[in-house]
């Protein structure tokens, strides 16, 4: 069972503590945060749900990597498609 | 949206796509598995296959627990709706599998109640609100779904429901991997292993496969960067001679999985000596059942389930799709007596199973669409 | 028990439907796959692959049957199942020419005068929801069905079939609904009827609305006369009535600011036809989204769709709620959206034409008619990949994995 989409939280409830608000798009639905119960959730936070659960926590920092990485990649790639042009073997 | 458009940029596709095609060594063919059913959707609605090098194939394997439902379990699912006062309670995905008398929407026109569920907890919000009915939830799910289940067996602990029961057909992805890797028919040269399961089972559990295998994996997220990403970072393993796991979808994979996760399931859940899969027959260890300390809320202890075995039908080859053997068109039915619409076997229901995604998506001559669509 | 209670091994039970099916798709593929002179003078070695498709496509054109014993309520969702049973059933009964055009009104002349007839019901729960209530649809469903022809919509009959117990305030807010819809459409109620059941049958109130309008422009629409070139415009966000039943049903608890989009459309039809001659058809994407339409114009005309994702004009919220759940936007349900096939020489001044209205600010080109492959709608995503869009099978139910 696969489907899992990133939500925001935009608000943690004071009666319930394994409840949160979570935003996909504008569309908010709660979410049991029972299974983070080690991680403090706070609005802004983004977490994976998956059937009306928070599953895991979005760690910005690796997103951006991975963005980084692939945009590293490309930059890499234009710089090696100069290198070999300069260095034609003629 | 964040965190799913960036991973859908068709300039970096690009991009990765010729790093790959630059690690192929020449006249070597590559063979991959992604073993997950939101893998094989993703690579069929983004046409993932034609970014890649002939080189290379995607072959698609037995992770779509819906598809590896044997029929019988799903006649026992019906068997179970029709007693009195029961209400069903079911994932939009259970709704068409055909039993042996039928599915479940087919239940339903004949009178049976079953109805559709985002979540387990909205099964137990309609236990609490139809106190003289018994509310029973059809579990399905790799580990993913599991700790769902787990968490809606403790509320309903906690809230002292007497009319709510799972019917529990969670099945293990470490099982089905082995039993993959040890068929003979298959030979592969890596793993793009699947996301969500491992935001619970994390990923030091697939070290098995490069020290005991000797291929190597990477988990992979869903987005179609994501993919291209993995089978990269495969090929990159390949040509530098490593065989490690390796974490691409490391913004929302823990290495060590979901330790609460894990321990909701334990506590509510022990896995069933075997359990049968559709295609790949009995597996030992590979599914979960209720625990005794909850058998109250076990549907198969409080209903008597005829547990009959239903055969597939002979010229049904879900099994041979779900192991990589065959392409989705290979199998003898694909497209005329099995249809989405009339579907014979599981994979073409399901919305990820590999027939399903293959005659939704991959379908028609792809130089045709190429053409028509002026790529 | 099952698994490790002891496995009865009662033989192996086997599924007779299917092995039924496949007996009998052997045997229609008998008849079908004759060889034909050409084949024999031109051997074309072809893979595998390629015939498997062949055989695909050869059982796609087969004449529908319905072979369930009962209806589901995937007949009643506008896709496959709906068309089947609509051609196997209803057509072959009372087949004449003027049903077998199946567009969404018939269109016919008497004593010169060329008139529009259509009926739609509505059994839409919940009967209140964001943006309006079954009045409104009521109303604007079948003036839509009417305007799309080009007619101008004129009367309209309204049947209600009333459950024992339903509060009368509630139908009087219904019918207030149903006056103001029909005052901005222009139309009048002129006809009706009242029926009631007993408590426990029609789910509170089922109204059945049909309407009659007059073709005075000089124009045959339909979704046959599509032509390779032509292109295909939307007139605003699609999916919101749709997406907005789903979670006004409660069960999802899921709160979002859409609201249903039920409108009369004939304002913004007139614009369009004013504005230009080389409208080719005009379909209201209600049940079945607006790949519904874009599939039957695909079979109708023989041509193939090509749409690019990114141009497809939809909300966030729409899109948010449709990734939740895990439906395809397209095959969600819209009720005051059409979608029109024009002419390419007159594309924009049609979109600048709806743009100039309320209800068609959002307006879009959102892809062309090609000549290859007919019958098919192929979707560029936003990714750069191509996919199919079937005809929708069953309702569109949230995919989990």
């Amino acid at each position: 069972m696969c489907l899992g989409i990133p939500g925001e939280v935009v608000e943690i409830y004071d009666d319930r503590v394994d409840l949160a608000k979570v935003d996909v798009s504008g569309v908010r639905r709660a979410i049991n945060i029972g299974l983070l119960e080690n991680e403090p959730l706070a609005p802004g936070d983004w977490v994976l749900i998956h059937v009306g659960f928070a599953m895991s926590k979005i760690d910005e920092d690796e997103a951006r990597a991975a963005l980084e990485f692939l945009e590293g990649l490309g930059q890499a790639y234009d710089d090696e498609i100069a290198a070999l042009q300069e260095s034609k073997i003629d | 949206m964040r965190f799913v458009d960036e991973f859908r940029d068709a300039e970096k596709a690009h991009v990765l796509a010729a790093r790959i095609a630059a690690l192929c060594e020449p006249g070597r063919q590559y063979k991959f598995m992604e073993v997950c059913g939101g893998h094989t959707h993703t690579i069929y609605k983004h046409g993932l296959e034609d970014y890649l090098p002939e080189q290379i194939t995607l072959v698609h394997g037995p992770g779509c627990p819906v598809c590896v439902i044997p029929m019988g379990r799903v006649d026992d699912t019906i068997h179970i709706a029709e007693q009195p006062d029961v209400i069903m309670t079911s994932f939009g995905d259970m709704m068409r599998v055909p039993g042996g008398r039928g599915s479940f929407l087919d239940s339903k026109a004949a009178g049976t109640d079953i109805r559709m569920v985002y979540s387990p907890l909205d099964s137990l919000k309609i236990a609490r609100q139809n106190p003289d009915k018994h509310v029973v939830f059809m579990a399905i799910g790799f580990e993913t779904t599991a700790p769902s289940t787990a968490m809606t067996l403790l509320r309903a602990e906690a809230e002292g429901l007497d009319n709510f029961s799972v019917f529990c057909n969670h099945v293990t992805i470490i099982p089905a991997i082995k039993a993959i890797m040890d068929s003979p028919d298959l030979r592969l040269d890596g793993f793009i292993g699947p996301g969500h399961v491992s935001t619970v089972i994390g990923c030091e559990v697939y070290r098995f496969i490069p020290e005991n295998y000797g291929l190597p994996i990477v988990t992979a997220g869903f987005e179609p960067l994501d993919i291209l990403q993995s089978v990269y970072m495969l090929m990159l393993q390949l040509s530098e001679g490593r065989t490690e796991v390796e974490n691409q979808y490391s913004r929302v994979v823990p290495w060590y999985g979901n330790p609460k996760a894990l321990s909701v399931i334990g506590r509510t859940m022990e896995l069933r000596p075997y359990f049968e899969w559709r295609g790949l027959g009995f597996i030992s260890h590979s599914a979960l059942r209720v625990r005794e300390e909850y058998a109250r809320f076990d549907a198969e202890r409080i209903f008597e389930i005829p547990g009959v075995r239903v055969a597939d039908p002979k010229a049904c080859q879900c099994g041979e799709v779900l192991k990589g053997v065959l392409k989705p068109w290979e199998c003898k039915v694909f497209g005329t007596a099995c249809t989405p619409e009339t579907p014979i076997g599981t994979c073409m229901v399901s919305s990820e199973g590999a027939c399903a995604a293959y005659y939704n998506f991959g379908r028609f001559s792809r130089d045709r669409i190429k053409e028509a669509s002026g790529v | 028990m099952t698994g490790e209670r002891g496995v009865r091994e009662h033989a192996s039970e086997q599924a007779n439907w299917a092995e039924e099916a496949v007996r009998e798709a052997a045997a229609r593929e008998q008849l079908e796959v004759t060889p034909g002179h050409a084949d024999l003078e031109h051997p074309v070695v072809r893979s595998r692959e390629e015939e498997v498709l062949d055989r695909i496509d050869r059982a796609r054109r087969a004449r529908p049957r319905v072979k369930d014993e009962r209806i589901t309520m995937a007949h009643g969702a506008g896709g496959k199942a709906t068309h089947s049973l609509i051609e196997a059933v209803f057509l072959d009964a009372f087949r004449n020419p003027l049903l077998e055009a199946m567009e969404d009104q018939a269109v016919f002349g008497v004593n010169g005068t060329r008139l529009a007839f259509t009926t739609d019901s509505y059994v839409v729960s919940p009967i209140f929801f964001p943006g309006g209530d079954i009045g409104d649809l009521a109303v604007n469903g079948t003036v839509n069905d009417l305007a799309v022809s080009g007619a101008r919509p004129l009367y309209l009959s309204a049947g209600f079939i009333l459950e024992e117990g339903f509060p009368l305030d509630d139908l009087r807010r219904v019918v207030a609904s149903m006056k103001a819809a029909a005052e901005v459409a222009g139309v009048q109620i002129v006809t009706g009827d009242t029926k009631v059941v007993q408590r426990g049958k029609a789910d509170g109130l089922y109204i059945n609305t049909a309407g009659v309008g007059v073709l005075e422009r000089d124009v045959t629409l339909g979704a046959g006369n599509a032509r390779p070139g032509d292109a295909v415009i939307v007139s605003g966000p699609i999916g919101d009535h749709g997406v907005t039943i789903m979670l006004a049903r409660g069960e999802l608890d899921i709160e979002s600011d859409i609201t249903s989009d039920t409108a009369p459309l004939n304002g913004l039809v007139d614009l369009l036809l004013d504005a230009t001659t080389g409208v080719r058809c005009i379909r209201d994407a209600t049940r079945g989204g607006v790949a519904t339409i874009l599939n039957e114009v695909a079979v109708s005309s023989q041509v193939a769709v090509v749409v690019e994702e990114d141009a497809v004009p939809m909300r966030t919220e729409v899109r948010g709620a449709s990734e939740i759940l895990g439906i395809d936007p397209l095959y969600v349900a819209s009720e005051g959206r059409f979608v029109a096939v024009v002419d390419s020489a007159e594309a924009d001044a049609a979109v600048a034409a709806l743009r100039t209205h309320p209800l068609g600010a959002s307006a879009a080109v959102i892809g062309t008619i090609k000549a290859d492959p007919p019958t098919l709608v192929l979707l560029k995503t936003e990714f750069g990949g191509t996919r199919i869009v079937d005809m929708l099978i069953g309702d569109p139910l949230p995919r989990i994995c």
